[in-house]
């Protein structure tokens, strides 16, 4: 393929307290591509999504999304340009109900301000109708339709991950980062899962995920990007990356750790 | 009929009669009640709805009630022309003060909130600018007229007070159920999510702040008419105190919550006249009890309900 | 340049006194997170509990001033421990798990509650202190005037001040304070008893709060109930500008402040003296939150 990318990040950088967090990582993304994110904990992949996000700062290096460079604008800029993401600790509104949450999501689409709602302005209420059924589509397309009045707080582990997809999805994004989507769910909802991510790739959305799960990863990423210590070590195709030795150091030195403790 | 529906008649009914059974001092008594309604709802929309830990509402009333002050003795300007000038300063002043402080966390925000209330008091205190007539104030501020008519007997402010009150609550139960009611929100639940999720976070915590502080400024300038008299003991601590004890016992982000916060906390001292002393005695102990055993205050704010029924397949009628 | 070092002096006076109340903010906002609101009230019910036992009791009479007030301050401190030790028990442990901010409000609360339970025990009126206890002469130094007293509480400051240091600094308790400022979850791994650490900051913050309110009144020689309102938002400056939750920056902040309030009421304007604190204090939460010796924490995402 030779379309240009929909996603560039360049020589990105970005230290906390001395510690390299992020050092000097360089990758491309593909418009319409699922790749996958993934090294060791503490690797560095949730500061780099922090930094495609606007969260953090970066010392150094660019980040180019649809050849515009993003790292000086405030997150919520950033949504509104394409980017939406979701969170590895689950970040919902829990008190609020499950639609509202993705209403959250439908705000950076709409216009009505302050004069608009106080005074019924025209268009405002017809701006509202499209939000809803903007978020009952997205509730409808992660199968939690039915749970739409229910306070966030009150679904299952699994359900939140989905919900906090459909809130990401609302916000009609290009490229659609997720942090970890499978943490925390069972077989049936991985499975679930992997075929929601098909789907939202074949909407035209591109995806990042950062992935523990190594089975998920390697069945749906084109491309992988593998970090450790806050370096690239390796990019390819999963089949590419299974063979590299840097990677499979990388990985063995963590089974090995985890030997030890149990 | 539902019974949210009949108890809002009953009450507005109740209120349109209330002047007729009451002496003046009563009445005046409500109009403190209405004029403090109002000046909580406005605090409402930063504390309750963004939750923003504001208790500098103070400042902002004051800003309004000396604009009117100011305006009306020094140019004669009508009183009640000023409402929308007092709105504007109070709102102005908010934007300036504001902008540098919401980013600050919950509770260091409190305290410079704290710190401007007692900025502005020490201000007009010391008659800054030469212009608020130090700790005096400013006397002689001109009764409002309203179709040719002097307002003057508590009767009279009694249904100015209580239409700007009524008109207060119609625009902010439109206001809560909208766009922006629900971005606050978000940002009152988590702030982080709220950014992640396409919401310019500090756009929305400066117009709360601007939008609460505009009200407050309205509400100052039917204080300055209603009392014809200003000066700075008005606007110590104590009085965003109390406004802010309205708004966290009543139910911070709930109006009818804040409006019966009002009545309790306006109107009980003055039927237990006798412990009129023990009052904020009562508060304080009230506020901690408060958040043991109910945090969210009497009337917690409850769900908004949507009405899906124009969707082609509903899953229910209507929303919670 | 003698008017300078005059109000130099006054103002470490003054700085000590803050320092004193600014150490109980900081204590409990290092284990806690939270502002305990209602500190400042401590400081006032330390004053008046001084004056009603100076009254009644007599000490002066029997011990001689010096002596007879060391007692008294001792008394003050272990009274106002146990009503810090209760405030904390029936207002704040409840709230240990809920939201920071209801424990906020719970604080503002038992502040409102103090100060009126203050007034409605004493009155509203100004309080007035004996003065004929404590030496009113001055000592000249350099050609500067300092009167004794200024000196006395400068030193008593400094004493308990070093007295809190070493104590944090030598033994296991106030080792277990700093690791459960550091880290509660950890400091409860490692086996610290946090409830009792926060037991002692909710002692040891009142006991140096009430010596403090016990301090003012002997050195002004009035009191008001309302006092402890305008001590506290100053002293939590202090705290502040020193870094909040670091015990050596309360001491700092403090007696900075002292100098700074003292400077500003000479060389700007008295009638605008406390604006310029609250000006100090909403500056630097605005450009260095963390204060002169606090550390940067970065919020995680």
């Amino acid at each position: 393929m030779t379309t240009a990318p929909i996603l560039r990040i360049n020589e990105l950088t970005k230290s906390f307290g001395g510690v390299m967090a992020v050092n000097d990582v360089t990758f491309d993304v593909a418009p319409g591509a699922i790749v996958g994110l993934i090294g060791p904990n503490g690797a560095g992949k949730t500061t780099v999504f922090n930094l495609i996000t606007g969260n953090y700062r970066p010392d150094k290096g660019h980040i180019v999304f649809h050849g515009q460079s993003i790292v000086h604008l405030r997150t919520n800029k950033i949504v509104s340009l394409g980017i939406a993401r979701t969170f590895q600790t689950i970040r919902l509104f829990q008190n609020m109900s499950v639609l509202e949450n993705v209403l959250a999501g439908c705000h950076c689409r709409m216009q009505s301000g302050v004069l608009g709602a106080m005074f019924r302005l025209p268009g405002q209420k017809q701006e509202e109708r499209r939000a809803l059924q903007t978020a009952v589509e997205e509730l409808d397309f992660v199968g939690l339709k039915a749970h739409l009045d229910l306070a966030a707080r009150n679904l299952s582990y699994g359900n939140q991950r989905l919900l906090e997809i459909a809130r990401a999805l609302a916000t009609k994004p290009r490229f659609l980062v997720l942090d970890e989507p499978a943490g925390g769910m069972n077989d049936n909802e991985t499975q679930a899962l992997v075929r929601l991510i098909v789907q939202i790739r074949d909407r035209g959305i591109t995806v990042l995920l950062i992935e523990h799960d190594m089975n998920l990863v390697m069945r749906i990423c084109e491309k992988l990007v593998v970090l450790e210590y806050g370096m690239m070590i390796a990019q390819g195709t999963p089949e590419e990356i299974q063979k590299d030795q840097r990677v499979i150091d990388a990985y063995l030195g963590v089974a090995e750790a985890e030997d030890e403790v149990f | 009929m539902k019974p949210a529906t009949v108890l809002n008649i009953v009450v507005v009914a109740v209120l349109l009669m209330a002047p007729y059974w009451l002496n003046p001092y009563w009445v005046d008594v409500l109009n403190s009640i209405g004029l403090y309604a109002v000046l909580a709802l406005s605090l409402n929309i930063i504390l309750g709805y963004a939750g923003l830990f504001h208790m500098g509402h103070a400042a902002f009333f004051a800003m309004g009630t000396y604009t009117t002050a100011i305006l009306n003795t020094q140019f004669g300007i009508p009183v009640l022309w000023l409402l929308p000038l007092s709105g504007l300063a109070a709102g102005a002043f908010a934007m300036i003060v504001a902008r540098p402080i919401i980013h600050l966390r919950g509770d260091y925000l409190l305290i410079v909130t704290i710190g401007i209330v007692e900025i502005v008091r020490i201000a007009l205190v010391n008659n800054v600018f030469g212009i608020t007539g130090g700790a005096n104030g400013i006397f002689g501020i001109s009764r409002p007229h309203l179709f040719g008519h002097v307002i003057r007997t508590p009767h009279e402010f009694y249904y100015l007070i209580f239409a700007f009150a009524a008109a207060t609550v119609l625009l902010f139960v439109r206001l809560e159920n909208s766009r922006f009611g629900r971005a606050l929100n978000y940002i009152r639940e988590d702030d982080t999510a709220a950014e992640g999720s396409g919401i310019d976070t500090a756009h929305y915590k400066l117009v709360a702040f601007v939008l609460g502080a505009f009200w407050a400024g309205m509400a100052g300038n039917i204080f300055a008419a209603k009392m014809t008299i200003v000066s700075p003991e008005s606007f110590t601590f104590w009085e965003s105190v109390v406004m802010f004890t309205i708004v966290i016992l009543g139910g911070s982000g709930n109006i009818r919550g804040v409006l019966l916060g009002a009545f309790l906390i306006i109107g009980l001292p003055e039927v237990f006249r006798e412990f009129a002393g023990a009052r904020m005695l009562f508060f304080g102990a009230a506020m901690v009890v408060m958040m043991i055993f109910r945090p969210k205050g009497i009337l917690p704010p409850r769900a908004r309900t949507y009405c899906l029924d124009f969707l082609p397949e509903t899953p229910k009628g209507i929303g919670r | 340049m003698q008017l300078f070092l005059e109000q130099l002096t006054n103002g470490l006076a003054v700085g000590g006194i803050y320092a004193l109340i600014a150490l109980g903010y900081t204590m409990v906002y290092g284990v806690l997170k939270l502002i305990n609101f209602a500190h400042g009230d401590l400081f006032t019910i330390g004053a008046y509990l001084g004056l009603t036992l100076l009254l009644s009791l007599g000490l002066t009479d029997h011990l001689g001033p010096l002596a007879g007030i060391a007692v008294l301050a001792a008394m003050v401190m272990g009274l106002v421990a146990v009503i810090g030790a209760l405030l904390e028990r029936v207002a704040y442990r409840p709230l240990r798990t809920s939201p920071r901010l209801s424990a906020v409000v719970s604080a503002l609360g038992a502040s409102i509650f103090f100060q009126n339970a203050v007034m409605l025990l004493y009155g509203a009126r100004f309080r007035v202190f004996p003065h004929d206890l404590l030496p009113t002469t001055a000592i000249t130094l350099f050609g500067v005037n300092i009167p004794v007293m200024r000196i006395i509480l400068f030193a008593t400051s400094l004493l308990l001040m070093a007295g809190l240091y070493a104590f944090v600094q030598k033994t296991r308790t106030g080792m277990a304070i700093r690791a459960a400022a550091i880290d509660q979850g950890a400091a409860k791994l490692m086996g610290i008893d946090v409830n009792r650490v926060i037991m002692y900051v909710f002692l040891i913050g009142p006991a140096l709060g009430g010596v403090a309110g016990l301090m003012v009144g002997l050195y002004y020689g009035q009191i008001n109930f309302t006092m402890g309102w305008v001590y506290g938002l100053k002293a939590f400056t202090a705290a502040i500008l020193g870094g909040i939750g670091n015990i050596p920056g309360a001491m700092l902040g403090g007696l900075l402040l002292g100098v700074i309030e003292a400077m500003g009421a000479t060389y700007i304007s008295m009638a605008w003296k406390d604006a310029i604190s609250f000006l100090v204090l909403i500056l630097i939460l605005i450009f260095r939150p963390t204060g002169i010796l606090g550390e940067r924490v970065a919020d995680k995402v």
